[in-house]
């Protein structure tokens, strides 16, 4: 537990940072205390990933002191951060997945004799370094070989015996799932024990709660507040990081009355190797939401749907027609749009216009022969930029220079230009910052209040319930439940996904 | 390891084989006397090779390996014939001129952040123009120390003769193993070629790596320019036209993975062994024509290429 | 979509000018480059810039330019949709010596030229071809998928002829070489017939557009609907067209079909003439008649060295300069020290 007095271990004052006419960091104050997880939450943009990288060494503050046990340091880099002590662990392993990992605890600081590495040396030490975390590997095994979350554990390990008083974790829950950040969370458990200060970022507000001691919140460059999380509940943090309340919509009960419309997709016996075939109908007007943890097997079913990974078995009928779906190219003409999880890497052309984004569906769709000309391309672009809100300074800027959330935008007005029968959306909140959560929310009930069929998957429950109709649970890469009216409900689906509720087959 | 492994092993095989095929066409194959040749042969293919290695195992490719055997082989006629240096001081500044020559195309790569294929063909192109500016003709070689080097051999049991040069070239693939597998700069190699931004974080110290690794590339090829010049006697601006593109084949057809971060020095020797042996086999047969080296080798290069892919996309698939 | 979130037309949609405006292009790098080039040349020997009409063709060295460039601009231009889609052929100067060697061997051997000529361009085609199934099919790195045919290519090409130079008589081959026509030299024709050509299909279809999606991003390209396979399979093939013609120009030249030589690292000159040209290594935007240029800054570079009296091998050290520069111009470093100029557009 904190005592109030503590020296801290690393002490940030007045930090200010600014890029061009930009001021990310606004007089910043910021302490990490041996033995606390504490927690750094803000929306994208509200400067956390700026202050961690002054932090670690990654920047160089234009303001203010940074302090490591009372003594002022300026950090060059991060390696010159390490030898300060100070260590961080990133979202994506920084590891090297081609060396063994015991090569990969040891880089940069092999023991040798006569200018050659002792390898045995090196071995017994790293096996040594590990079971203090509770693993017990081939330490001679390509890192590669592992899991996410061992490779992150193995990440930390690297990272505390190089620095050992400040370790800082920038997001390594997300691409685990839940018993493995249980795993990690064990780790952080001991080495806080251990007095490290940990430093600790995350989107995921139920981690913050399950693991942090105090948490400090950021908004537009500057700091709001540090508290205790004893002192502060979910809707206080919401609250801090937003400056407003931020309250979606209940599940709204004109959605309990089961689909709107007619069939518009029906997928029959769809499955592949290691998926479990599935039935499901979406209908006009209708949302069908997908919960499950992260493995369940939700992306899978979105991947077959739209022919990224070709289905063994099943059919398909658009309409009471049957369709054919072995390749992306077949869903779009068969007027499927997906907009994926992974935007930066399967959705946006980054170098491309925000004209070209929207219209480059179209326009594949259309096929090589028939070019949309630059008139329909600017009418195009700028209808669905103004129905979709997408905030740009110019269609003709390249589309990395926008924000994620307008980026998702231009995305899904992509996939509107096609005109299209049925849209499947793959964590569309995902890596957007919480004020534009609610702008995509209402933009998925107004598609469907205008008759669009969807299949939404989202990890934030809260949300899922603000727009489905009907929510099918998946399990194991299986569907295990679906639920209907007030089954709509966060506790409900928790428990379907934990298997602790009766199942109802769809 | 298991997985980088497999190429290697198929190399092997696949050399084994092809050798015990010969030698059943053709049982004179079977000789320290061809053994002794083949080394000598192939000493400044398998000298660059190594050099190339490297290179690869870092993730970059260097184009400019032939060209700089081609130019060291003229600096060392013009230093010797023209300006009466000993051959070995002749040597020592070639290998001087290669090495800085690298370091400066390490230098551009990293810090011009451009693609190695590109700033190591401005290399090629340098060397190449420099060489034919130095002397645009052929300069043969008189000296003492060339006709002693070139009798100077070990007799094999067999009647076999394995040369000076021969012997440089093993004494390279030997030291080259231990700093491949066993020193600090061999890991920070294989760093580099894992993920450079992983490295660089892990305390790699990605700049002066870099730069040591096309020096290295560009002394091997300095080397092997030496070990050209006293094969031939002769420093020629246009000697080891293309050599890059055998050093690659070398280095691929050994299991190295041309993306980088796996692969072994050993196996270049075998890559560099079996390209011989193709060689060897075609002048041998008599019959054949000597452009089947270039189909087999390109045949080759696509099996294992084929081969990479096949492994390494199955085993990227964590279960 | 109906729905009226915002009733004003947004004004984040400023009207602008339907194409840019022809002295923009003209005020490019590459063009001012050109003239230089050209100015230097003009200066070591004032006769540089006159043409002469002479037996119902131009002569000078400024035709002479044109047409020695010819071969690489050819080859640039089907470089250049291969590197817009993040790709590189090193393979095309071995498919010039292949294309070559088949249209000299099948002459000689007494099929009918045009017969011959469109056997070689066919070969071209499957060369490239092959190296699209690679890329594509295979999903192997460009810059390693081309390598096997450019190793195993000038084999093939001795395979062909059988390790001799093949001269050659026929007057079909020989006028795709050195002909004329309204002038000009058939290789400066052809050139010239192939870049709009090529231009207004990438531009006046969506090809242009496809192919640079699929070279930004291939994965989403795939997310889109887009069958970046196909693309890729075109526009490797399309290389390996533009590799054969380059090669009928080049055996027609010298009235032979020489498998060791013809070509030979000509895929590096067409490369660079692709960056010259604007076009990135790492995919995207892509400009035919800059890369076409691009090779014309080369070539009149060549011609200037030979003229004033260097050895041809000089060339190469200038190469290697104009690489240099170029580098440098495009790295990281000039490019924040560029924006530190006062007065330079963004």
């Amino acid at each position: 537990m904190i005592e109030t007095g503590q020296k801290p271990v690393l002490e940030a004052r007045g930090i200010v940072k600014v890029f061009g006419q930009h001021r990310a960091l606004d007089a910043v104050d910021f302490t990490a205390l041996p033995g606390e997880v504490h927690a750094l939450l803000g929306e994208n943009g509200a400067g956390k990933s700026t202050l961690i990288k002054i932090l670690t060494g990654a920047y160089q503050p234009d303001g203010g002191d940074l302090l490591l046990e009372g003594q002022p340091i300026t950090l060059r880099d991060p390696l010159h951060g390490q030898t300060y002590g100070i260590g961080t662990v990133y979202q994506e392993v920084n590891l090297l997945p081609n060396r063994s990992v015991a090569e990969n605890l040891f880089l940069g600081r092999q023991p040798t004799r006569f200018g050659l590495v002792k390898r045995r040396e090196i071995e017994g030490q790293a096996r040594a370094l590990l079971a203090r975390y509770g693993l017990d590997l081939d330490v001679r095994a390509e890192l590669s070989e592992f899991s996410v979350a061992v490779q992150q554990i193995v990440a930390i390990a690297r990272a505390v015996e190089l620095s050992g008083k400040v370790l800082v974790l920038d997001e390594p829950t997300a691409s685990l799932d839940r018993n493995e950040v249980e795993r990690l969370f064990d780790v952080v458990r001991g080495l806080k024990a251990k007095g490290l200060a940990i430093i600790f970022i995350t989107h995921f507000l139920d981690q913050v709660f399950a693991l942090a001691d105090r948490v400090t919140i950021l908004r537009n460059g500057r700091k709001v507040a540090t508290q205790p999380l004893s002192a502060v509940n979910t809707t206080d943090v919401v609250r801090m990081m937003l400056g407003k309340d931020l309250a979606f919509e209940h599940h709204p009960t004109s959605l309990s009355g089961g689909p709107q419309g007619a069939v518009r997709v029906e997928f029959k016996g769809l499955g592949r190797k290691g998926m479990t075939p599935f039935d499901l109908a979406v209908h006009e007007g209708e949302v069908v939401g997908v919960a499950g943890l992260l493995g369940s097997g939700r992306t899978e079913v979105a991947r077959l749907m739209f022919g990224v990974d070709a289905a063994e078995g099943g059919t398909i009928t658009v309409d009471g027609q049957p369709v054919t779906i072995r390749n992306p190219a077949q869903a779009v003409a068969a007027g499927f749009g997906f907009c994926p999880e992974d935007r930066k890497l399967d959705g946006i052309f980054g170098d491309l216009s925000v004209r070209e984004n929207i219209i480059i569906a179209l326009q594949a769709k259309l096929g090589w022969f028939k070019a949309l000309n630059r008139d329909d391309q600017i009418e195009l672009s700028g209808r669905y930029a103004e129905a979709l809100d997408i905030r740009a300074a110019d269609h003709d800027m390249p589309v990395k220079l926008l924000s994620g959330g307008n980026q998702q935008k231009v995305i899904l007005a992509r996939w509107l230009a096609i005109d299209p029968t049925f849209l499947i959306l793959d964590e569309p909140t995902r890596g957007i910052d919480v004020g534009a959560h609610a702008e995509i929310v209402r933009t998925i009930n107004r598609l469907r209040e205008e008759g669009l069929a969807l299949f939404v998957i989202s990890s934030e429950l809260d949300e899922v319930v603000a727009y489905s109709n009907r929510i099918v649970v998946m399990r194991d890469r299986e569907m295990v439940a679906e639920l209907h009216g007030d089954d709509i409900a966060p506790d409900v689906i928790v428990q379907s996904i934990a298997g602790t509720r009766a199942e109802v087959r769809p | 390891m298991n997985r980088s492994l497999r190429p290697l092993v198929a190399t092997t095989l696949i050399f084994l084989f092809a050798f015990l095929l010969a030698v059943l066409q053709h049982p004179a194959m079977m000789s320290t006397r061809v053994l002794g040749n083949f080394l000598t042969d192939n000493a400044f293919l398998g000298i660059a090779a190594v050099g190339m290695t490297f290179v690869i195992l870092s993730g970059g490719i260097d184009l400019s390996v032939g060209a700089v055997i081609g130019f060291t082989t003229v600096l060392i006629a013009v230093l010797i014939m023209w300006l009466d240096l000993h051959p070995l001081l002749a040597f020592a500044i070639a290998l001087g001129v290669a090495g800085s020559f690298g370091a400066v195309m390490g230098a551009a790569i990293h810090y011009l952040k451009v693609p190695s294929f590109i700033v190591t063909l401005a290399g090629m192109f340098l060397a190449r123009g420099g060489a034919s500016v130095l002397s645009s003709d052929s300069i043969g070689i008189q000296h003492e120390f060339y006709s002693t080097v070139s009798k100077s051999y070990i007799l094999l049991p067999g009647g076999g003769r394995l040369t000076v040069i021969g012997i440089i070239m093993l004494v390279v693939f030997a030291g080259a193993i231990l700093l491949a597998h066993r020193t600090r700069f061999g890991s920070n190699v294989y760093a580099l070629g894992g993920s450079e931004t992983s490295a660089a974080l892990m305390g790699v110290p990605v700049a002066r790596t870099t730069i040591m690794i096309y020096a290295l590339s560009s002394a091997l090829a300095g080397l092997a320019g030496v070990v050209f010049s006293l094969y031939t006697s002769a420093g020629y601006s246009l000697n080891a036209l293309g050599v890059e593109l055998d050093a690659i084949a070398a280095v691929v057809i050994g299991g190295t993975l041309l993306t980088g971060g796996y692969g072994f020095i050993a196996g270049t020797f075998i890559g560099v062994m079996l390209q011989g042996l193709v060689q060897t086999y075609i002048v041998f047969d008599g019959t054949l024509s000597s452009w089947w080296t270039k189909i087999v080798v390109g045949v080759l290069l696509f099996m294992f290429i084929l081969l990479q892919r096949l492994v390494f996309r199955a085993g990227s698939r964590r279960t | 979509m109906t729905r009226p979130t915002v009733d004003l037309r947004p004004t984040t949609q400023p009207p602008r000018a339907p194409s840019r405006p022809i002295t923009s292009l003209l005020v490019r790098p590459q063009v001012i480059a050109l003239v230089a080039v050209l100015l230097v040349n003009w200066a070591l020997f004032p006769g540089f810039f006159t043409i002469t009409w002479q037996d119902g063709r131009l002569f000078g060295s400024l035709i002479d330019v044109l047409n020695r460039g010819a071969p690489v601009a050819i080859l640039a231009i089907g470089m250049t949709a291969v590197i817009a889609t993040k790709g590189v052929d090193l393979s095309v100067g071995a498919v010039m010596a292949i294309s070559g060697a088949v249209a000299a061997v099948l002459v000689t051997s007494g099929v009918a030229a045009p017969v011959a000529v469109l056997v070689a361009l066919g070969t071209g085609l499957l060369c490239g071809l092959w190296n699209g199934i690679l890329v594509t099919v295979l999903d192997i790195q460009p810059i390693i998928a081309t390598l096997v045919l450019m190793v195993a290519g000038r084999g093939l090409a001795q395979l062909v002829t059988e390790g001799y130079i093949v001269t050659f008589s026929d007057p079909l081959l020989i006028f795709i070489g050195t002909g004329s026509f309204l002038g000009l030299p058939m290789p400066v024709i052809i050139a010239l017939v192939l870049m709009v050509a090529a231009t207004l299909i990438v531009r006046r279809t969506a090809l242009g557009l496809l192919i640079e999606a699929v070279g930004v991003n291939r994965s989403a390209a795939r997310f889109a609907g887009l069958s970046a396979n196909a693309l890729l399979l075109i526009v490797y093939t399309f290389a390996g067209f533009c590799a054969a013609i380059a090669g009928l120009i080049v055996a027609g030249d010298i009235r032979g079909a020489d498998a060791n030589n013809a070509g030979l690292w000509l895929e590096l000159d067409a490369i660079l003439a692709v960056v010259i040209g604007g076009t990135s290594l790492m995919g995207g935007r892509f400009s035919i008649p800059m890369a076409v240029l691009g090779a014309m800054i080369i070539q009149a570079m060549n011609t200037g060295i030979l003229i004033s009296g260097f050895s041809p091998e000089f060339n190469l050290v200038v190469k290697s300069a104009v690489i240099i520069v170029i580098l440098v111009l495009q790295s990281p470093l000039s490019a924040r020290l560029l924006r530190r100029l006062p007065g330079t557009p963004k």
